[in-house]
């Protein structure tokens, strides 16, 4: 079988990101290493957006919130000495779920632009309650004593290791994601985005599946808060701001919304042009919007979006014949 | 007379000014095709979406074989085996039309919180939904997207999806909609084909297809039954000549 341009991309991208620690090594720019790490913790927060944005419908406006929660559960654990991995993960996986189980249940009652308000605020509330919370540092954040401790099976201080721990991770949840919307669940969300009234008269009781998917892409955006509290060995109430949820969006917009891969080339490509460009000019927003607007204007289906439609033109064709 | 399969008794509906649904009351018969006719805003898509659970009724009662379903939900009547399908297409446009029967067959085996197995896969989904395209004659358009598809194979996609859900009731909401003299002949037949297996309410205007296909027929106007009998004594009925046969003329 020829592989799609979206498995081009995807071989593409992770050979690359694999060379970075020994292009950062050789060029002895520990930099980069630091700047890979934070693109594909960034795409494993994206990917998960794009589960129940891209494919089920469900534009959160406050998806970074369970970066946060995954954050704060390590840093607040670490706070009080426990540092083992073996109980910071699960636990943190485990508060992103609860969380996302009430948020989910609260803001799938509503649809549309009800639905973009009530996860914004539901977000925006959780970043106050960071801000308020002065036992761990409040506005400032909580320094991150050291990383989660996998008693000697992996050393997370070694920042290599950490790299290819987040590469092997990232891996994993575009798997996960790839055969969770192929199978019996994920067509479900999709039809339910599709097409919800169309659900219902067939048999489905949508909310339950969708309330899953919003769990699942919780979880999971708490992985990528686990792993940024370890990179950053930094936890704020930031990271949980409705902008943070922003970047979110925009990284699933550019790389393509409902794509497999397109999230992950998103995340790249908007940590790249952040870096690059906010070198040049402290306006760089500036620059960003008109390029952003350029992209959903052009691309439809963002820059993934854009390769594929260049690549079968026979897709289109098809509709010509009746 | 044997039991009635869906009974409606003074069934009402409004939206603000308008009594869509007025103190309606049915019966349709198993295994039999019943015909609602009735001129446009007669509320026969109103009566369709209240049978279907998608609007809630103001009074009245709803009963599916002998149980009373007033106040479900419409995964709920899908589930006791009532489909329907929409006067206005309402299909997943992204999906081949495998894919959307497919996932009608899917709603009625089971729990969906499998995660893991692609859904494509499986025969037991996949085989049912080809049978059901396979009666309404689209099984060579299969793996096309349907968005693609002309508006007649629409039709007949949302016949093959309520099939698919395997129902005891079918309410089809004027499948032949903005078809064209062959296309609806063939919605005729097919439907004709369904027919003595399936017990069906019918909604339609062309009135050639309703007197060639109904075993019983009930004129809707102003939400209300103003008859309902054989379509011979139908045909013979000098209110509903007037109120509905004689203006659309087409009666014959
Ligand atoms: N959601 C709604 N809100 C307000 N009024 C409605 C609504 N749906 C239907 N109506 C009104 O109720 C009446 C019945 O409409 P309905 O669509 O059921 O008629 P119909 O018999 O299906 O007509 P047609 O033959 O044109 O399909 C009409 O007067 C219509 O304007
Ligand atoms: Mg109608």
């Amino acid at each position: 079988m020829i592989p799609t341009r979206e498995t081009m991309v995807v071989i593409i991208t992770f050979s690359l990101l694999a060379l970075v620690p020994v292009i950062a090594s050789i060029t002895d720019v520990p930099f980069y290493l630091d700047l890979g790490r934070r693109m594909m913790i960034l795409a494993i927060g994206a990917l998960s957006l794009n589960l129940i944005m891209g494919y089920g419908g469900m534009i959160s406006f406050g998806h970074a919130v369970f970066v946060g929660i995954g954050a704060y559960v390590v840093g607040i654990c670490a706070e009080h000495e426990v540092v083992s991995g073996f109980i910071q993960w699960p636990l943190a996986l485990l508060a992103c779920g609860i969380f996302a189980v009430i948020f989910g249940a609260i803001s799938l009652r509503t649809r549309g632009v009800y639905f973009i308000m009530i996860t914004l605020a539901l977000a925006q509330m959780m970043y106050f309650l960071g801000v308020s919370l002065d036992r761990y540092g409040g506005d400032d954040g909580l320094p991150l004593a050291e990383p989660s401790y996998f008693s000697g099976l992996i050393d997370l201080s070694e920042k290599t290791s950490l790299y290819y721990l987040v590469f092997v991770l990232l891996l994993l949840c575009l798997w996960i994601c790839k055969r969770l919307i192929n199978s019996r669940f994920g067509m479900v969300i999709q039809g339910a985005r599709s097409n919800e009234a169309r659900m219902q008269a067939i048999g489905f009781p949508v909310f339950r599946y969708q309330l899953t998917a919003f769990v699942i892409a919780g979880v999971m955006a708490g992985l990528a808060g686990i792993l940024l509290a370890n990179h950053t060995e930094f936890v704020n109430p930031d990271m949980m701001h409705w902008t943070r949820s922003g970047d979110l969006i925009i990284m699933v917009l550019l790389g393509g919304m409902g794509s497999l891969a397109g999230p992950i080339v998103g995340a790249l490509v908007f940590i790249l042009l952040e870096e690059a460009l906010s070198g040049v000019t402290e306006y760089w927003q500036l620059i960003f919007g008109p390029f952003l607007i350029l992209v959903v204007l052009f691309a439809r289906g963002g820059l993934l979006g854009f390769l594929e439609k260049r690549q079968s033109p026979k897709k289109t064709s098809e509709g010509g014949d009746d | 007379m044997t039991e009635a399969l869906l009974k409606v008794e003074n069934l009402r509906k409004r939206f603000g000014g308008v009594l869509a649904t007025d103190n309606l009351s049915l019966a349709v018969q198993p295994g039999q095709i019943h015909a609602v006719i009735g001129p446009n805003g007669a509320g026969k898509t109103t009566m369709i979406a209240q049978l279907a659970g998608a609007l809630d009724s103001d009074s009245g009662r709803i009963l599916f074989d002998g149980e009373d379903i007033t106040g479900l939900a419409p995964p709920a009547r899908s589930r006791r085996g009532i489909a329907r399908t929409f006067q206005i297409t309402s299909i997943f446009h992204e999906f081949t039309a495998l894919e959307n029967v497919a996932l009608a067959v899917q709603a009625h085996d089971g729990h969906s919180f499998r995660f893991w197995r692609a859904a494509r896969d499986e025969a037991r989904l996949v085989e049912p939904a080809r049978a059901a395209l396979e009666t309404v004659g689209l099984v060579d358009r299969a793996d096309i997207t349907v968005r693609n598809l002309s508006h007649g194979e629409h039709r007949q996609l949302e016949i093959a999806m309520a099939l698919a859900t395997k129902p005891k009731l079918l309410l089809l909401d004027e499948p032949m909609a903005g078809m064209g003299a062959e296309e609806s002949q063939k919605m005729v037949s097919i439907l004709n084909g369904l027919k003595g297996d399936h017990t069906i309410l019918l909604i339609e205007h062309d009135m050639d297809a309703v007197f060639a296909l109904a075993d019983q027929i009930t004129v809707l106007v102003y939400g209300n039954a103003i008859a309902s009998g054989a379509p011979d004594e139908i045909r013979a009925n000098e209110e509903v000549r007037t109120a509905y046969l004689g203006e659309e003329g087409t009666a014959n």
